[in-house]
């Protein structure tokens, strides 16, 4: 046996990443409605099933609510299942991802996040998931090409785990990291046959068992069955982790629920989703070369939300930034904040925090941004508190 | 002596239509050799020659390359989200029965996406126009196919050929009972406009389907890449019969098979707004 490992590193957009993982799974089915940042995904899979690379039936329907429909039903004959789309298509799809987490079907889906409407905008943000984030769906999101494929990988075994059972979007941001080339090392084939294994949905379509969906639940029976799905959510974790390690195990990248980075002796940690995490380390390697104890935390898993982990890293910071590319309108902040922050209050962390809203429609996110909210941080600590507990960051006054 | 005009440079950048046109939003969005340029030619000219007052028009529009049509014109328009512009319209239509309200929008916008409003509004007889630009494909979000791309025709996710089959979408809104079913292609730049004079002046629902090219969308995937591929397609390929068959009207794009245009049904039916103001009669408290 050689000692030596293949490594085969290709050049690959986050959109073309996402969908060379799809094929690597095998699914079984496809099922989109176009939208934009996400349609290369699809026209890549629809190219590998027309080649004959990938056997999987492929349906073009008719809007996101017909997709999402089509997955339920073809992942609860026991098909591997996938869609993807994006803002408007996901809002589109509401009603449905009730219908698939509670039915507690399979499925993987990948976000291209977008703003939502109006105005009108194709670019960056999270409202679109945030907005599909109590549905009962694992929310995964993806910092950088690497993890977008990675992630996928996961996804698929961990939403088909029988323990598990539940659909997962993975999140990559609208054409920063969907229409970015990175070098990304793709698995062999084999390997990823291997980790993901069949399809082992159990409740095949029985003519001697049947079952029966979607049922009538009246008041004596429904809270019974929302309990289940909270039961489940609390688990997914712990099964995730397990996931996570074995797929460390054959691809040397470990994916943890939370990725902190700097943030042991950290006494500023800035917490945020997707792209945005990677220039923010950037920004802390240099502020650490400085002497400035500088911290980052990336969140993987969204949903369930990591709480334990969580409470563990911020413990020792004295001061916290959530950055928000949504808002939770009407509300007492950004999702994320409103996260971190009844996080601590049930952990009695008292610790000085603020939220910044940022990077809406796609508003540029760049390394003096970056920069300047650490600045601000470290002028909090000095300080003891913020002068304002939300900022709208970069908006034009 | 006689005074010699000498003929000069005729071409402008001004057009007689421009008080109807939102010139500080060009250039427009469109490619080269589209045919949405043209649709939006012959809407201002059938608003400028109906006797409808300018300011009673408004113009409802989806997401699309069509649904930009919406933000060019210089009357009340609105813009709305994938799908849903019939419903919008209907909703105004309902309670402003003044208003000439027209509807502009792709082929994916008004029946893949939007279908079921297509279907209802027709069989409901709401009293609006649509004008659906049929270019076979979704072309704003790079040209996947739909609804309307021809059995077997190319596109970015029917490499090989699209494998489902087209609406006939003359023989769909006649068979619902629309009063005014039409079609015409953006070549055929008077009977097109002419129509959309018509489908102003109709009680009910009157339907277009305006065949447009699309040469950096459908074209590309289907060796039509320029504007005037698709004109000449036209040229060639387009028969008028206004008494044609309408189970014979689907389209292939092949060439040999022909494009049937016309005016193909023209009749009176009931709108929705009678039909609801009889029943309001009936009931006693509608004189
Ligand atoms: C709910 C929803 N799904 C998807 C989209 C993305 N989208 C924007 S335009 C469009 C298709 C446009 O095709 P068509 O209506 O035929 O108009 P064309 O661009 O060809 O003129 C799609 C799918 C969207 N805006 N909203
Ligand atoms: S993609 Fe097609 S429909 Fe859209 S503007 Fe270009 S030519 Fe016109």
């Amino acid at each position: 046996m050689s000692l030596v490992k293949q490594i085969r590193m290709v050049a690959l957009t986050g959109n073309e990443a996402i969908a060379y993982a799809v094929k690597q799974a095998n699914v079984d089915v496809i099922a989109a409605y176009p939208i934009t940042p996400q349609t290369i995904i699809v026209e890549r899979l629809s190219k590998y099933v027309a080649d004959g690379e990938l056997e999987a039936a492929f349906i073009q329907a008719e809007s996101e609510h017909s997709a999402l429909s089509i997955c339920i039903g073809a992942a609860l004959t026991g098909a591997r299942t996938f869609t993807s789309t994006a803002s408007q298509g996901l809002a589109l799809m509401h009603e449905v991802l009730h219908i698939a987490s509670s039915m507690r079907a399979p499925i993987v889906m990948a976000v291209a996040n977008r703003a939502l409407n109006s105005p009108l905008n194709i670019h960056c943000d999270h409202s679109d998931i945030m907005n599909a984030r109590d549905t009962g769906w694992i929310h995964l999101f993806a910092n950088n090409v690497q993890q977008a494929y990675d992630l996928t990988l996961i996804a698929f075994r961990l939403s088909e785990d029988l323990d598990v059972l539940l659909p997962t979007s993975i999140n990559l941001d609208g054409f920063i990291l969907t229409h970015s080339v990175e070098p990304v090392e793709v698995l062999p084939d084999e390997d990823v046959r291997n980790f993901l294994g069949e399809n082992r949905y159990p409740y095949e379509i029985d003519f001697n068992k049947p079952l029966a969906y979607g049922v009538m639940a009246l008041p004596d029976t429904y809270m019974e069955f929302r309990k289940q799905l909270y039961e489940v959510l609390k688990s997914a974790p712990r099964i995730y982790d397990e996931i996570a390690e074995e797929y460390a195990k054959i691809s040397g990248r470990r994916y943890g629920k939370l990725l902190p980075y700097f943030t042991e002796d950290a006494e500023v940690i800035v917490i945020a989703l997707g792209s945005s995490v990677e220039t923010l380390k950037y920004v802390a390697k240099r502020l650490r070369r400085e002497g400035l104890k500088a911290g980052v935390l990336g969140i993987t898993m969204y949903r369930p939300f990591p709480e334990e982990e969580l409470v563990e890293i911020l413990s020792k910071a004295k001061v916290v930034v959530v950055m928000d590319r949504a808002y939770s309108y009407g509300g007492v902040g950004g999702p994320l904040y409103t996260d971190v922050l009844s996080t601590l209050y049930k952990n009695d962390l008292k610790i000085t925090i603020a939220d910044f809203i940022y990077g809406l429609g796609g508003r540029d996110f760049k390394i003096s941004d970056a920069e300047e909210i650490f600045k601000k941080a470290f002028r909090a600590l000095e300080k003891g508190s913020f002068d304002q507990d939300i900022y709208w960051w970069g908006v034009k006054e | 002596m006689v005074e010699v005009q000498v003929l000069r440079e005729v071409v402008s950048s001004e057009s007689p239509r421009d008080d109807l046109i939102r010139r500080e939003r060009f250039p427009h969005i469109w490619c080269p050799g589209c045919g949405l340029g043209t649709v939006l030619k012959c809407y201002v000219e059938a608003i400028a020659s109906s006797d409808i007052p300018r300011d009673k028009h408004v113009i409802v529009s989806g997401i699309g390359c069509s649904g930009r049509m919406a933000g060019y014109v210089n009357i009340d328009s609105y813009h709305v989200t994938h799908g849903r512009p019939i419903a919008f319209a209907e909703g105004m239509k309902i309670v402003r029965p003044d208003l000439e309200v027209t509807v502009i929008s792709g082929d994916g916008d008004l029946v893949t996406i939007g279908g079921n409003h297509f279907i209802h509004a027709i069989r409901r007889n709401v009293d609006i126009n649509v004008f659906l630009v049929n270019n076979f494909i979704y072309g704003m979000t790079g040209n996947q196919y739909g609804s309307t791309t021809p059995l077997g025709a190319r596109s970015s996710t029917s490499p090989y050929g699209c494998p489902e089959y087209p609406f006939n979408l003359p023989l769909l809104a006649a068979a619902l009972g629309a009063p005014f079913v039409a079609r015409w292609t953006t070549l055929h730049v008077r009977q097109l406009a002419e129509a959309m004079k018509k489908a102003m002046k109709v009680k009910g629902f009157a339907f277009i389907e305006i065949i447009s090219p699309c040469p950096v969308g459908f074209g590309s995937y289907n060796e039509m890449r320029e504007g005037m591929d698709f004109i000449k397609f036209f040229l060639e390929n387009c028969i008028v019969d206004h008494n044609a068959d309408l189970n014979k009207v689907a389209i292939s794009m092949r060439p040999g098979d022909p494009i049937i245009l016309g005016n193909f049904v023209e009749r009176e039916a009931p709108t929705y707004h009678d039909l609801e103001r009889e029943v309001f009669r009936k009931a006693g408290w509608l004189k």
